[in-house]
C-alpha cells in the first residue's frame, strides 16, 4: 500500500519514463565520458606492461613530467595568494574600479587559451614589442620555461578567485567587523576568521586550478616552442608522440593525465562531502550586511 | 564612560544618512535609538562603534576625541543584528576570541582565559552549550552568546544593532527583560538601535526618536511618549488620530491650518453632547482586543475613520453598539500647525 501511494506523488514518473530517463542518461555518460577514458588505459597498455613502463621512463617523457609539476608549483600557489586577495577585496570593501576589477579577472575565461598564448609571443618574442629590450639583458621568456609559466599562470588566473567571490560575498563582513570591535588586528581577522570560513572553498578552487594548469595545452603550446626534453609539458608531449605514430608511448603519458584527473574528482567529492558533512563552511549562516539602517 | 556627539553628519552618495546630530549619551545609561527603517539609526551606531566614518562633526567618549581611533581601539562592545558568531569555532571560543587577540603582554593565560568564558557563559546561563557551533544553537541561545562575546574584553561601551529583530516575539519579549536585568547588573553605557517603539518604551532608560537621519525628540519612554514634541513622534510612538481645522475648527480654532492630535484613549464618547466642541459621530465598529476595547466611529458624512480606546471596565458602564450615535471629545490633544510647531493643552 505504501509504495502504492507514493507513486501517485505528483513529481513521480511512472516506471518506465523513470528508467527510459536514466538509461538515456548512462548511455550517453559511458559514449561520451567512459568509453574515451576506457579508450586512453586500453591503448596505453595494448602492447603489455613492459612496453608501457619503457615508454614512461624515456628522459623527454620524464622532462615533461617534470616540467608540468613545476609549471603547476609555481602557477597554483601564484593564484593561491592572488585570487584570495582578489576575492576579499571584491567581497569584503567597496572601491571604484571594482566591476572592472572582476571583468579582468573573467577575461582569461573569455578569451581562447591560443589567443593569450599568442599575446605573450607578441609581447615577449623576439619580434615582440619588448623583444629587443629583453634580448638585449639576456632574459629568455618566449620558448623557455617562463613564458610556459606565465602562460598557465594567466589561464588559470580566475580559478581561484571566481570560486571564492561569491562564497565570501555570501559570508558577509559582520564576522571580520566583530572581530575587530574585539581587538583583533587586520591580520588576526583573516587568519581566524576569514580564512577558516572560507577553507573548503579555498581548497576546492586549488584543485580545479590545478588540474587546469597540469592540462592546459593551447597558451602553453603557442608559447613552448616543443623542445623536446627543455619546454614540452605533459599534453604537448602527448601530442608529438601521437603525431610520431609513437600510439603506446602517447597515451601512456595521456594515462598519466587521466589518472591526474581521476585523483582530483576523488578528492573533490571528498572535499566536497566534508565541507557538506560540516555544514556550516559553505553556506552563510548570516544574511548579507546592509549599511545604514 | 559618557559619548558626546556634535554636529555629526554622514552622507552615503546622494543620501544623506545623518544630518547634523547632536545627541549626549550618560554614562551608565540604556539608550535607546528609535526609528523608521532608512531613518539613519544603525548607521549612528555604526559610526560610534567605529566601523563607519563620519563626513564631519566630532564624537567624544568621556570628553576625548575618539575619531581617529578605528574600532579595535575604542574600546566597544558590538552586537550585531544576526549574532555574526564565528561559525567555524564553538561557543566557547567564540567568547574566547576577544581575549586571545589581545596583544601578547596583555594576554591572560590559558587558565585565566578558561575561567573568564566560563564566568561569562554563566552570566548568559549558557554554559551547557560551551562546545557547540552556533548553527546548532536557537536564535535567542546566538544572541546571547554574542552578547557575552561582546562582553569578555570589558567594553566601556556596549552598542547593540536591533539586537532582537531576528527572533520571535515570545523569545524577544523574554530577552527585553533579560537585557536590562543583566544592564542594571553590569551598568555598561549601552546604546541599541530598535525600530519596535514597545521594545524601546520597555527597556531604555531614554530614547531617541531618529527620522530622516534628523533627530525628532530625546526624552524619558514617558516623555517621548506622553509629550512627543514633534507629529512625526505623535505619529510614530502610539496611535493617534488626526483632525484638520478645516474639518474639526473647534478644536484647532485660531490656529489657522493647523491639525489637532488625538490619542485613542484620550477621546471620551458619550450619549449626549458634552459641550459646544462635541462631535457626533455614529459608532461603525466595535472589537475586544484582551484588556481593552477598540471603538471605529466616523463623523456624520465622513468616511475617515476615528479610533478610540476604552478600559473593559468603562466600556462595560455605557456598552457601544455599531449604529449608534454618540458625542465625542477629546480629554487632551495638541495641535500642531502645518509647518509651526505649537502647542495648546488639554480643552
Amino acid at each position: 500500500m505504501a509504495t502504492q501511494t507514493q507513486r501517485r506523488i505528483s513529481t513521480h514518473e511512472s516506471r518506465n519514463v523513470t528508467l527510459l530517463l536514466i538509461s538515456v542518461a548512462l548511455i550517453y555518460l559511458l559514449l561520451f565520458l567512459g568509453l574515451p577514458l576506457f579508450a586512453v588505459f586500453y591503448e596505453a597498455f595494448s602492447k603489455g606492461w613492459g612496453l608501457y613502463w619503457a615508454a614512461l621512463q624515456e628522459p623527454d617523457a620524464w622532462s615533461a613530467i617534470e616540467l608540468t609539476l613545476l609549471t603547476a608549483a609555481i602557477a597554483v600557489p601564484a593564484n593561491l595568494v592572488f585570487g584570495v586577495a582578489a576575492a576579499w577585496a571584491i567581497a569584503k570593501f567597496e572601491f571604484r574600479g571594482k566591476s572592472l576589477l572582476i571583468t579582468l579577472i573573467d577575461l582569461p575565461f573569455a578569451v581562447s587559451p591560443v589567443v593569450s598564448g599568442l599575446v605573450f609571443v607578441l609581447l615577449f618574442g623576439a619580434q615582440g614589442w619588448l623583444g629587443q629590450w629583453l634580448q638585449a639583458h639576456d632574459i629568455k621568456l618566449i620558448f623557455a620555461v617562463p613564458g610556459i609559466v606565465l602562460a598557465t599562470v594567466f589561464v588559470t588566473f580566475p580559478f581561484i578567485a571566481r570560486e571564492l567571490i561569491p562564497l565570501m560575498q555570501a559570508q558577509g563582513k559582520e564576522e571580520e567587523e566583530a572581530a575587530v570591535s574585539l581587538g583583533a588586528s587586520g591580520w588576526q581577522a583573516f587568519w581566524r576568521v576569514t580564512l577558516p570560513n572560507i577553507k573548503w572553498g579555498l581548497l576546492y578552487g586549488v584543485i580545479l586550478c590545478n588540474a587546469r594548469a597540469m592540462g592546459e595545452f593551447g597558451a602553453v603550446s603557442v608559447v613552448s616552442g616543443h623542445i623536446r626534453g627543455m619546454t614540452n609539458t605533459m599534453p604537448l608531449h602527448v601530442e608529438i608522440l601521437y603525431n610520431e605514430y609513437n600510439f603506446v608511448a602517447a597515451f601512456a603519458v595521456a594515462s598519466l593525465l587521466a589518472l591526474l584527473a581521476l585523483v582530483t574528482l576523488v578528492i573533490k567529492s571528498l572535499v566536497e562531502w566534508q565541507s557538506r558533512r560540516l555544514g556550516y563552511a559553505m553556506k552563510p549562516l548570516t544574511q548579507p550586511t546592509k549599511s545604514g539602517a | 564612560m559618557s559619548i558626546t556627539i556634535e554636529n555629526l553628519s554622514k552622507q552615503f552618495g546622494d543620501h544623506r544618512a545623518l544630518d547634523n546630530i547632536n545627541l549626549e549619551v550618560n554614562s551608565g545609561e540604556l539608550l535607546a535609538l528609535l526609528g523608521p527603517s532608512g531613518c539613519g539609526k544603525t548607521t549612528l551606531l555604526r559610526i560610534i562603534g567605529g566601523m563607519e566614518l563620519a563626513n564631519s562633526g566630532r564624537l567624544l567618549f568621556h570628553g576625548e576625541d575618539v575619531e581617529q581611533r578605528d574600532a579595535r581601539e575604542r574600546n566597544v562592545g558590538f552586537v550585531f543584528q544576526h549574532y555574526a558568531l564565528f561559525r567555524h569555532m564553538t561557543v566557547f571560543e567564540n567568547v574566547a576570541f576577544g581575549l586571545r587577540v589581545k596583544p601578547k603582554k596583555e594576554r591572560h593565560n590559558e587558565a585565566e582565559i578558561k575561567h573568564r568564558v566560563h564566568e561569562l557563559l554563566d552570566l548568559v546561563q549558557l554554559d551547557w552549550l560551551h562546545d557547540r557551533y552556533p548553527a546548532q544553537l536557537s536564535g535567542g541561545q546566538r544572541q546571547r552568546i554574542a552578547l557575552a562575546r561582546a562582553l569578555a574584553v570589558e567594553p566601556k561601551i556596549l552598542l547593540l544593532d536591533e539586537p532582537f529583530g531576528a527572533l520571535d516575539a515570545q523569545v524577544r519579549k523574554e530577552l527585553r527583560r533579560w537585557l536590562r536585568r543583566l544592564h542594571d547588573e553590569l551598568h555598561v553605557t549601552s546604546v541599541f538601535v530598535t525600530h519596535d517603539q514597545e521594545e524601546a518604551l520597555e527597556v531604555a532608560d531614554r530614547v531617541v526618536v531618529m527620522n530622516k537621519g534628523k533627530i525628532e525628540q530625546v526624552g524619558t519612554p514617558d516623555e517621548v511618549y506622553a509629550a512627543p514634541v514633534t507629529p512625526f513622534v505623535y505619529q510614530f510612538i502610539g496611535n493617534v488620530n488626526l483632525f484638520h481645522s478645516r474639518d474639526h475648527a473647534p478644536w484647532s480654532e485660531q490656529h489657522g491650518d493647523a491639525v489637532a492630535y488625538v490619542r485613542p484613549h484620550d477621546i471620551d464618547i458619550s450619549a449626549t453632547p458634552q459641550d459646544g466642541t462635541a462631535l457626533p459621530v455614529e459608532v461603525k465598529l466595535v472589537r475586544t482586543i484582551g484588556s481593552i476595547v477598540r471603538v471605529e466611529v466616523a463623523a456624520d458624512g465622513s468616511s475617515e475613520f476615528i479610533e478610540i480606546e476604552l478600559s473593559r471596565e468603562r466600556f462595560d458602564a455605557a456598552p457601544l453598539a455599531s449604529g449608534d450615535k454618540v458625542f465625542i471629545r477629546p480629554r487632551q490633544f495638541r495641535v500642531f500647525e502645518t509647518g509651526v510647531k505649537n502647542e495648546l493643552s488639554a480643552a
